[in-house]
């Protein structure tokens, strides 16, 4: 059957009853008059999910895209991002040569002449100022051997402490927590788990519009025989709210309080296990005690929802034979993330439902290979999951590398994204790498962004598809080859691992981002102990079997897995469906990944400490108390900020805006408001509004949602490169400079502003109707992708 | 009984405590995690002298937790200095004076929690189980502020003293 499926996203149901396998569906889209001579396996680049499928390919273009029927992660379902994204690949603006800059504007050059300039650079900084005056900012959406390859070229070669990910933004709380709760990162749970779950609960994660293929296989458990209850906790009326049995409307700023609660009602409601504690946790006294005062009553007022509300969740919470949490950027992107993530964790732990079927935890990512930022270490942490205060583990790495220890940065915690802008504001950090990652328009305060990141002291190297608001000011820019253009591995939230590959050249001059920094390593020639090559490996699959030598005895070893066996058939999960079955966790003193951090303050543990807590490594309870956000509302600025995204556009829209379907679907930004607060401002839909915050004001049409009063929405996909006069529209302009103090992940939902009338309507807002923006009364067009948005999709 | 005499010296440490943190968060307003956790460390200690007030109380001691602000400074003297931190915030020396003042305040935590010990052999040989929970929690906290203060150093000083 033929859908559009930009006016259904989700695509046919397949309903299931509990414990059944998921059917085949599987979804088609091919350019009109396409005759593809060849298919190329893939997986979903623009989220999470991970959902397999093959590209078509004729006369060396993309020209369209079936789902991988075999594939345990989606079973050949595709949603509206993979099933038009690819598109992009052929945009005429896609960069094609090294760029340099001479004066306000970038000339082409030769690619000897680019990577002459970087090289000399940071052999001047090394030379004059040391390892600490270079800085690495990557992504979460290159591959495996592509991050793998940076970290030692970073760690052991440069032997900087300044690499991170943005995946700060979007999964480092989900990794925090679970090293704080688990002793070491690792997905506890699996996809499959929602087929045998009673209870599955949201909190903060718009599972539709972030994973719409998880959400239909949600869908499909909802709409078949024995449904399981679905708990959501978001301020928004998304569409899963709109399913939910139970739907906690919390305000911006108190997921603590409210998980706080819920430990509250379930400790005290005897809905412990207490076998499974006493044989599997430490810490449960503290954490009783911490959340004794902690009443429905208490938190009722914190998060502006009724108490009764937070009991009847706490009850189907704690009632539920198997319960599965899942958690995302509404607590990730909010005051006191890991505390909050942590309390799901604990949830699960003391409810001893972790490790068996239909119960656990997943602690979601927004990114493709996010996972892979923390298997490699591209995310500032230490490669396999290591703990850079165990001298062991860095001994062990320094071994693998062939390097002396000290090499290895391990004196502190590895420099977070937010810390870098900081050492470039203070003129101490000059050389910042960027690559496929656009943080002019993607972190917080954009005009302080903005400012530092154009300072003259900064040599700004950005790596990238097109001509990014970040590459428009760059010193260098390198083109850089994307998916089907060069090929690797990657894992996503579940830990299946995908090989993608390369399926057409990349477009005049582009390469891929390991041949990139390949190329930097020779060109610097980084050397081990003996004087050999730091960097052993020419191509992709000679380092992914390096990094499988690197993680081979930890936690997310790779085992037996190849890129032989990754062709055909399915994506293959590390370390089994779930990884705490047994009740056993990489917990011990000399196993784990981190002594752990106090949630309020982030303050370490020292190992000490920790040996005393924890010396048979069990899960461990940790809990926090709640505090109020900073810049709370006040009569000047009434309103919580919350920004994020929706299901057409992925991060700063570079490719998403280049897929017709997709920016046709949200072509503009919009301003969500309940329709009480916007009958308070005298607005209504479409309107023209504008937002104010200390930090600086963005405009665009209003959109009165399902949103709970006292919060206003505002998408942050949208900067002001395809905007004719160069204005800003990017949610950024708003958001405040502040961060988790555990796992430095940026508030991005936080932070008071003001609403105010510019210009009446004329039509309503530029804003899906489809989705968490559907307006509380349907007004204008709904959205539709009409002819060029027909998918076929085969059903059993 | 000189229990009263150490109760003001915790009182005291607890107060210069909340004017470091309040000094420290305003000069360093440009590091922004370090301006936002020295409130929440601020608003600890004003909780633990509202803790040791009725305590104070028993043994004659005046504890006014007003004398521990809970927010930084909003005055307009604050806001010209808030800006000359945001406008220093710029060169690369804040760096060194960051490290310097945090290690000023972890000197004023080790003070505190030192008090709190002596204070806590007191409450015990004086069988004074509520003054000694009071000081058992208080104490506590004290370490996990002077434990944020090793790790922020431990994170600030390798960049300012190699660059």
């Amino acid at each position: 059957m033929k859908v559009d499926r930009i006016a259904d996203p989700w695509g046919p149901a397949t309903p299931v009853g509990p414990g059944e396998p998921w059917p085949e569906r599987v979804d088609a889209f091919l350019a009109r008059g396409a005759a593809p001579e060849r298919w190329v396996q893939t997986a979903s680049l623009l989220h999470s999910d991970g959902d397999a499928y093959d590209v078509a390919v004729a006369h060396g273009r993309l020209v369209g895209v079936r789902g991988r029927g075999a594939d345990r992660v989606n079973r050949g379902r595709l949603g509206p991002k993979d099933l038009f994204g690819w598109q992009a690949n052929h945009s005429a603006d896609r960069l094609t040569r090294p760029l340099v800059r001479r004066g306000d504007r970038l000339a082409e050059v030769s690619w000897d002449e680019a990577m002459g300039l970087v090289v000399d650079r940071s052999r001047e900084l090394l030379r004059e100022k040391g390892p600490g005056s270079i800085g690495f900012y990557t992504t979460g959406q290159l591959f495996l051997e592509e991050y793998y390859t940076l970290a030692v070229i970073a760690r052991a070669g440069i032997g900087t402490n300044h690499l991170d990910g943005n995946t700060r933004l979007c999964t480092a709380t989900a990794g925090e927590a679970l090293k704080q709760s688990f002793g070491c990162d690792g997905q506890p749970s699996s996809y499959d788990d929602v087929h045998h779950a009673d209870v599955i609960a949201l909190f903060g994660h718009n599972v539709a519009e972030t994973q719409p293929v998880l959400w239909r296989r949600i869908l499909d458990r909802l709409e078949g025989p024995e449904p399981p209850r679905l708990v959501v906790v978001d301020p928004r009326l998304t569409v899963p709210a709109r399913h939910a049995a139970v739907h906690v409307p919390l305000t911006v700023g108190s997921n603590l309080a409210f998980m706080n609660a819920v430990l509250h009602e379930v400790i005290a409601n005897g809905w412990v296990d207490r076998e499974y504690v006493r044989e599997h946790a430490v810490g449960f006294d503290e954490l009783a005690e911490q959340v004794a005062p902690c009443t429905p009553e208490w938190a009722a007022e914190i998060c502006q929802v009724d108490a009764s509300l937070i009991r009847e969740a706490a009850r189907v919470l704690g009632t539920a034979e198997r319960l599965l949490c899942t958690v995302l950027q509404g607590f990730y992107q909010a005051h006191q993330a890991t505390a909050a993530a942590c309390q799901v964790n604990n949830l699960v732990i003391v409810r001893g439902m972790l490790g068996l079927p239909g119960c656990g935890v997943l602690q979601m990512n927004g990114q493709p290979t996010a996972q892979n930022t923390r298997e490699t270490g591209a995310n500032g942490d230490l490669p396999g999951f290591r703990n850079w205060a165990n001298p062991a583990h860095v001994e062990d790495l320094a071994r693998i590398w062939n390097v002396d220890p000290s090499q290895i940065p391990h004196y502190g915690p590895p420099t977070h994204v937010m810390e870098m802008v900081r050492y470039m504001e203070q003129g101490v950090l000059p050389f910042w790498w960027v690559s496929g990652t656009n943080p002019l328009v993607s972190l917080p305060e954009a005009d302080r962004i903005r400012s530092i990141c154009s300072s003259e002291d900064v040599f700004l190297v950005v790596q990238d598809l097109f001509l990014t608001e970040t590459a428009a000011i760059a010193d260098v820019v390198l083109p850089a080859a994307t998916q089907m253009e060069k090929t690797g591995t990657f894992t996503n939230a579940d830990r299946t691992v995908h090989l993608s590959e390369k399926a057409i050249d990349p477009p005049g001059q582009a390469r891929s981002d390991l041949d990139i920094w390949l190329d930097y390593a020779r060109r610097m020639d980084f050397r081990d102990k003996d004087g050999d090559p730091l960097v052993t490996w020419n191509e992709a699959e000679a380092a992914f079997e390096a990094f499988k030598r690197c993680v081979a005895d930890r936690p997310c070893s790779y085992g037996d897995i190849t890129y032989e066996k990754l062709r055909g058939g399915s994506g293959i999960q590390w370390g089994g469906e779930r990884l705490y079955a047994d009740g056993r966790f990489f917990a011990t003193p000399d196993e784990c990944e981190t002594y752990g951090r106090d949630l309020l303050t982030g303050a370490e543990l020292e190992p000490t400490e920790y040996r005393a807590l924890n010396p048979d490594g069990k899960a461990i309870l940790k809990a926090c108390e709640y505090v109020p956000p900073q810049e709370p509302p006040d009569e000047a600025r009434p309103l919580r900020l919350n920004t994020g995204r929706t299901l057409f556009h992925f991060h700063t829209r570079t490719k998403t805006a280049r897929a017709p379907q997709l920016q046709a679907a949200a072509p503009e930004v919009w301003v969500e408001l309940s329709a009480a607060d916007a009958q308070g401002l005298g607005l209504v839909e479409g309107d023209l509004a504008e937002v104010r915050a200390p930090r600086g004001r963005i405009q665009g049409k209003v959109r009165i949602s399902g949103i709970r009063q006292g919060v206003v929405f505002v998408p942050f996909h949208y900067g002001w490169w395809d905007r004719p006069d160069g204005t800003s529209r990017s949610a950024n302009e708003l958001t405040i400079t502040d961060w988790d103090p555990v796992s430095k992940q940026p508030l991005l939902k936080a932070g008071a502003v003001a609403v105010v009338k510019i210009a009446d309507a004329d039509g309503g807002a530029p804003a899906p109707t489809n989705t968490g923006s559907a307006p509380v009364e349907p007004s204008g067009p709904s959205t539709r992708g009409g002819e060029d948005a027909m998918v076929e999709s085969r059903l059993p | 009984m000189k229990l009263g005499l150490v109760i003001r010296e915790v009182r005291d440490a607890e107060q210069t405590l909340a004017q470091q943190l309040n000094a420290l968060g305003e000069r360093h307003k440009a590091d922004h995690d370090v301006f936002h956790l020295t409130e929440t460390l601020q608003r600890i200690a004003h909780a633990n002298l509202e803790r040791l007030e009725p305590h104070g109380e028993r043994y004659g001691v005046d504890v006014d937790p007003a004398d521990a602000p809970t927010e930084h400074g909003s005055g307009l003297l604050e806001k010209a200095r808030e800006k000359s931190a945001e406008l220093i915030g710029r060169r690369p020396e804040p760096g060194l004076l960051l490290v310097r003042d945090l290690r000023t305040l972890h000197l004023l935590y080790a003070e505190a929690s030192i008090d709190y010990v002596i204070l806590g052999q007191g409450a015990q040989a004086a069988r004074d189980r509520h003054l000694l929970d009071a000081v058992s929690h208080c104490h506590a906290q004290t370490l996990r502020g002077m434990k944020w203060t090793v790790t922020r150093i431990k994170t600030a000083a390798p960049q300012v003293l190699t660059s």
